[in-house]
Formats: C-alpha cells, structure tokens, sequence
C-alpha cells in the first residue's frame, strides 16, 4: 500500500480502525481458505495425473482387459446401490429418531438417547465390518430367501438368494446404521429450532401433535434434513472397510442386490486390490477414485442446490 | 525364552561358521558353540540396515525371522515392508531395497536387470517359505472328502453346484453327501495363495479349468471375501462352502485330500516340502537361482502339489561389505532349522528339507562383497 491511499479509499472504510490484531486474524482467516482450496486442488491435480495413464490406456491393458469403463462401471454402480440403500435405511429412521428426541421424549430420556445415538458415530468402521459379516449376515440369509421368494419379480430380489447372507442389501443396512447418527443430529438440530410461534399457532389451531409436527416442524426442517442425508450419503459413499470386509463382490454390474455376486465398491476395490497392484493397475485404480471423487463432488454440489432452492420459502431465514 | 535366544544363537553362529551340511549342524548344536570364521563377521560386529520389500503372504513368517534376526544382531536395522511381490522385485532392482520376497521369481527381463544391479555378479532365488493350500469347506457330519482336480475345478467354476453331485460322490463312496447347495468361496483381494491355487487349476485340469493362473480371481461372480482370515469366517459361518487357504489357517473346516498319482493326499508340512523338494528347477538360471516350477502334475505319493512357494531374492555380490554380512546372516538364519521352526510357529507354514536347505546354504556362503 502507498502513503497516498485516502483519497481512493471507500467512505465506508474511511471510518474503520484497523489494529494489528484485525490484520493477522483477517490474514490467517484468509489464509486458511485459501489453504484448504489449494489441498483440495491439490488432490484434485494428484488424481488427474496419476489417473492419465490408466484413461490413455488401450484398454486391453486395464485389468480385465475391456477398458477403463467396463472395468470401473460396475463398481460406479455397486457405489451407487450400497449407498442408496443405505439412505434409504437411514433416512426415515434418522427422521423419526430426531422428531421423538426433540418432541416425544421426556426430557431425561431424550438428552440420554441422543448421547446414545452420537456414540453410534464413534464406532470403528471396522468394527461395523465385523459385526456384519459375523453376526449380522448369517441371520440375513432367511430374510434374503424370503425377499426372493415374495418378490423376485423385481430385478433388485431376482436371487438366487445368497447362502451367506454378504450381499450389497446387508452392506446397505450396514452402513444405513453408520450414517444414521449423521443424519439424525443434523435434523434434530433443525427440527428444536422450529420456530416455537408457528408451533404454538398450530396447536392453538387446534392441531394434533402430529398435525401440528406436519405443518409447522417438517416444513421448517426439510431443507436440514436433506443436508444431512448428503453428508450421510458422502460417508456411504466412501466408506471402506467395512464394505470391504462384509460384501462379497468383484462381479460385474447388476442391480440384484441379493445374490452372492455383487458388484464391488470403488472404495472397497481400490482397498482391496491397492496392496498387490503394480504399473498401470495402480492408475487404473487412481482413476477409479477420481471417478468417486467427482462423484462426491456432485452429490454435493446437489446437495447445496436443493437445500439453497428450500431454504427460499421454508422460513428457515 | 532366554534359554530359546542362547540356543539361536549357537545355531546362527554354527551356521555361519562352517559349511557344514545341515544334519551335522543339528547335531554341533548340543555339543560345541563354536565362534568365528569364514566371513569375519560375528555377532557383536553387525550393523547398520537390512530393507527387505515384498510379499504378504510372508509376513507372519518374517515377523518371526525379524524377532529371532534382531535378538542375534540388535545392531542391525531390520526392516521388512510387506508391499506385494511386484513391488518387492521392483524395488530389489532399483537397488532401494537389499533383498526381496517374492512368490513368483524373476522373470527373464526382471533377471537381467537384477544381473545389473547386483554388479553383473550371480543373484540368488531361494524358496524359503513354503505353505501347503487346504481346499476347505464347511459341511454337517462330513470332515473329510476325497476330490479330484476336476471335480474342485467344477465345484470353482461353479459347475458342480451341490454337494451330493455324481462327481463328488464317486469320490466318495463312504460319505453322506447331503443336496445342500455349494458355495465356493474365492479370495476378493490380489494373492499369491489365488495365483498358486488357479495355476493347479489350470495345469491339473485344463479340460474344465481354462483360465490363465492370475493373483486376482479370474472368473466373474461367485461369493468372495477379503484375506484368508475373510475367507475362513465365511466359509465358517455359511454351511455348504468352500473355499482355498493357508492349510494352517483351515482350523475346524474340513480338509480336502487332493487326487495325486492313484491316491488322495492332504495337505501337510511334509507334502507340500517334498513336492517343493522334488520339483524341477526353473532352466537356464545361475548356479544360485534355485527358482522352481512346482510340478502341480505330481504323481509321487506323498507329494502335495497345492502350495505357495514363496522366494528370498537377493544378490550373491553387495557392494558394501556391511550389506554383505547382514544378507548372509539374515539368510542364514531363515533357512536354519531355528529360522524355520520359528516361523512356521508363526506362520503355519511347512519348514523346508534338509535337501533344500543344503542347496540354499551353499547360495548364502557363497555372498561376499565386492572387492
């Protein structure tokens, strides 16, 4: 800056006293925005280099020998089905487990149970891994049968049912319970801030508790509750170890989420295969999790763009 | 444990000393603690590091070899990074690591620029860890089951999809072949134990087994899960299934007896090392490349022909006399019957014979360093 700055200076500025202390905090604020977009560019630049020469490639040098994207569709797919099912699991629960806390709950048990289900998130997904595939898999396998009897006319139960109960269903339900605690903190937080006059309105309306939760909570808490299903979802997405512990995978795409020949996830193959790769196997792997990584960023970007579009009329401003 | 350390070290010591076959070895053992020799390296003067990269599969036995190493020569940095083969040979080449573990040995290419690394000298290839494959399965009031190569390479290729079909049962005329459905259980992540278990496959059954020998499960489908500790609790918890593993890890599970010659042979520490044992050598290697080609087709009773081979793959010339000494200590040590006892305690793995062992000795008295 020059001595000669008054002159160009805004008037709005002209007023502000500036300590040093507003310089270094305003500069390491800035600084750590900045840093955190460069790690993000960074990564960004790692897997685009490394994953160039798996995608320059002839294909019949990717693993499988038919190119990078038969090689990474299936498990683009298998990342895809784990994670909806999961939200699909963890979703309405998540929902009701938010509201009876905030609204039903005696006020001693609900500040209990919420501890309870926070500690739900403190638990090692390797942990999850075993406990799926040594306990929760094996009682599975009537359920998978059962699936497949009744409803083995939709391609999702067309079986044959697995014997060992290692299917992207029981992955599902898996990681629906670790992302669980995710999606439930979120929306209770949103729903305890429900403005206390729209509910007071309603009920003096003469609304039922549940009416009075449909039109004055849900509405105000959509947007937060969809928020926290993406940043669930991000996780399902993600998650490792135990996909790779539990899901019995390495088949080709297939939406049939109950036989024993699942499509692997991207997470869990790159695990799996990264410790014994070499050469091109590596970047074709790389450029898997690139594909993931976009993946994320759109289910994200989405994410932000729904909640952006609700947050106009749901009052939560 | 004292008393264990004191009597590794009269072993590594006798080991070092002389060329003494094997069998005598064992026997000065008890008798003298002889000290010095050939080398000019005893105990007390080893130092600096040891980086061995390489397989998984023998990690378990290399922590053991790295506990009984580092008891002997607390001065020297060993360390052991369990990275895959590939990556073990690689690194051995470029020179940053000073031996490799390997479950397939060099490849021509690999061979020449190993020649160049090791200063145009003779590079060693021994098989040091050898670990018989069970084909194991989970099956109600049924522990032992005689198979054919064909008939394991139907039940993989899910050809043979229950339990009482004619081919199994023909095998089998004592047993009680339930019609439950099999499940055949396949490694999800890239091994060694798939590699060897398919190249059996392949070499014993070809008529229903076409598939090249690969690390990664070649066919698509079918039930599959993560390391052999993965495999076994499917294999466990899922009645009907199958599956291949470390025959140490096999626990509960019933055993197979694989078809060999006119008999059925299980896998045992014996047939799998004398198989290993009576295998014909890898042609147009140097005189201390003892790389093999495990003859899969086997007819000799007693010969288990399902196992993992896995090599120590080093230089017979270090340019670094302190490098020289700490390989051939470290050789030394696995292939002393301490070494491998220890190991396959740990591991499970079968201790090589006395015939590999003495072939494998003269390879590690023969490393120096440059001059």
């Amino acid at each position: 800056m020059t001595a000669t700055k008054a002159p160009i200076e805004p008037p709005s500025q002209q007023r502000t006293v500036r300590r040093p202390g507003d310089r270094l905090f305003s500069g390491a604020a800035k600084g750590s925005g900045i840093f955190i977009l460069l790690v993000l560019a960074g990564v960004a630049a790692f897997l685009i280099s490394e994953a160039l020469p798996a995608l320059t490639a002839p294909s019949e040098e990717i693993p499988g020998g038919e190119g990078l994207a038969s090689y990474v569709g299936p498990l683009i797919l298998g990342t895809l089905l784990g994670a909806v099912i999961a939200l699909l699991v963890a979703t309405p629960l998540a929902v009701g487990i938010a509201l009876y806390v905030t609204y039903y709950a005696p006020r001693r048990i609900a500040a209990g149970m919420g501890y309870v289900i926070d500690l739900l998130a403190a638990i090692p997904s390797v942990v999850y891994g075993f406990w799926g595939i040594a306990v929760l898999a094996p009682q599975l396998v009537p359920f998978h049968q059962w699936l497949t009897d009744t409803l083995g006319f939709l391609p999702f139960f067309a079986g044959p049912a697995s014997t060992s109960g290692r299917t992207m269903l029981t992955v599902g339900i898996v990681l629906g319970v670790m992302i669980l605690p995710i999606i439930s903190a979120i929306s209770r937080e949103v729903f305890s801030q429900a403005p206390a006059l729209h509910r007071e309105a309603a009920l003096a309306l003469g609304a039922t508790r549940w009416e009075m939760i449909r039109m004055a909570v849900l509405p105000y808490g959509k947007s937060g509750v969809i928020a926290g299903a993406m940043l669930g979802l991000g996780r399902a997405l993600g998650e490792t170890m135990a996909v790779a512990i539990i899901l019995s995978g390495g088949a080709g795409a297939t939406l049939n989420v109950i036989s024993n020949s699942n499509p692997s996830t991207i997470a869990s193959n790159i695990a799996l295969s990264f410790p014994e790769a070499t050469g091109l196997d590596v970047n074709t792997l790389i450029a898997s999790g690139l594909a993931l990584f976009l993946i994320t960023l759109v289910v994200n970007m989405l994410a932000r763009w729904i909640v952006n579009r609700r947050a106009d009329f749901s009052g939560a401003n | 444990m004292k008393l264990s350390t004191r009597s590794r070290a009269v072993v590594l010591s006798t080991a070092l000393a002389s060329t003494l076959t094997l069998a005598a070895c064992g026997a000065a053992n008890e008798s003298e603690g002889s000290s010095g020799g050939g080398s000019g390296s005893s105990a007390a003067e080893l130092s600096g590091e040891l980086v061995g990269v390489g397989a998984t599969s023998q990690q378990s036995a290399m922590e053991a070899w790295q506990a009984g190493f580092e008891g002997e020569y607390p001065d020297v940095q060993f360390s052991y990074a369990p990275e895959g083969s590939g990556a073990g040979r690689e690194q051995f080449v470029n020179g940053s690591a000073d031996f490799a573990g390997s479950d397939a040995a060099l490849d021509e290419e690999e061979l020449t620029a190993a020649a160049e690394r090791c200063g145009g000298g003779e590079v060693f290839e021994l098989p040091n860890y050898i670990s018989p494959i069970a084909v194991a399965f989970n099956l109600e009031g049924v522990d032992e089951l005689n198979l054919s190569p064909a008939t394991i390479a139907g039940i993989f290729s899910n050809t043979i999809t229950t339990w009482n079909d004619p081919a199994i049962a023909a095998e089998n005329p004592d047993a009680t072949l339930p019609d439950t459905a099999i499940t055949a259980v396949h490694r999800a992540d890239d091994s060694g134990t798939t590699e060897n278990f398919t190249d059996y496959l392949f070499q014993a059954a070809g008529d229903v087994w076409t598939s090249e020998p690969d690390g990664e499960w070649p066919l698509p489908g079918g039930e599959s899960a993560q390391g052999t500790s993965g495999v076994i609790e499917v294999v466990t918890n899922t009645p009907g299934a199958i599956t291949y593993a470390d025959a140490s890890r096999a626990g509960e599970l019933g055993v197979a007896a694989v078809a060999v010659g006119g008999e059925f042979v299980a896998p045992s520490a014996e047939a799998a090392a004398a198989v290993v044992e009576n295998s014909p050598a890898v042609e147009g290697r140097g005189e201390y490349d003892f790389a093999i080609e495990v003859n899969r087709l086997t007819e000799e009773s007693g010969e288990y022909p399902i196992v993992l081979v896995s090599y120590h793959i080093g230089c017979i010339e270090y340019d670094d006399q302190a490098k020289a000494d700490n390989v051939k200590a470290f050789m030394s040590y696995v292939i002393s019957e301490d070494g491998q006892a220890t190991a396959s305690e740990n591991a499970g793995n079968a201790e090589i014979s006395d015939t590999l062992r003495e072939q494998a000795q003269g390879a590690v008295d023969a490393i120096t360093a440059a001059a």
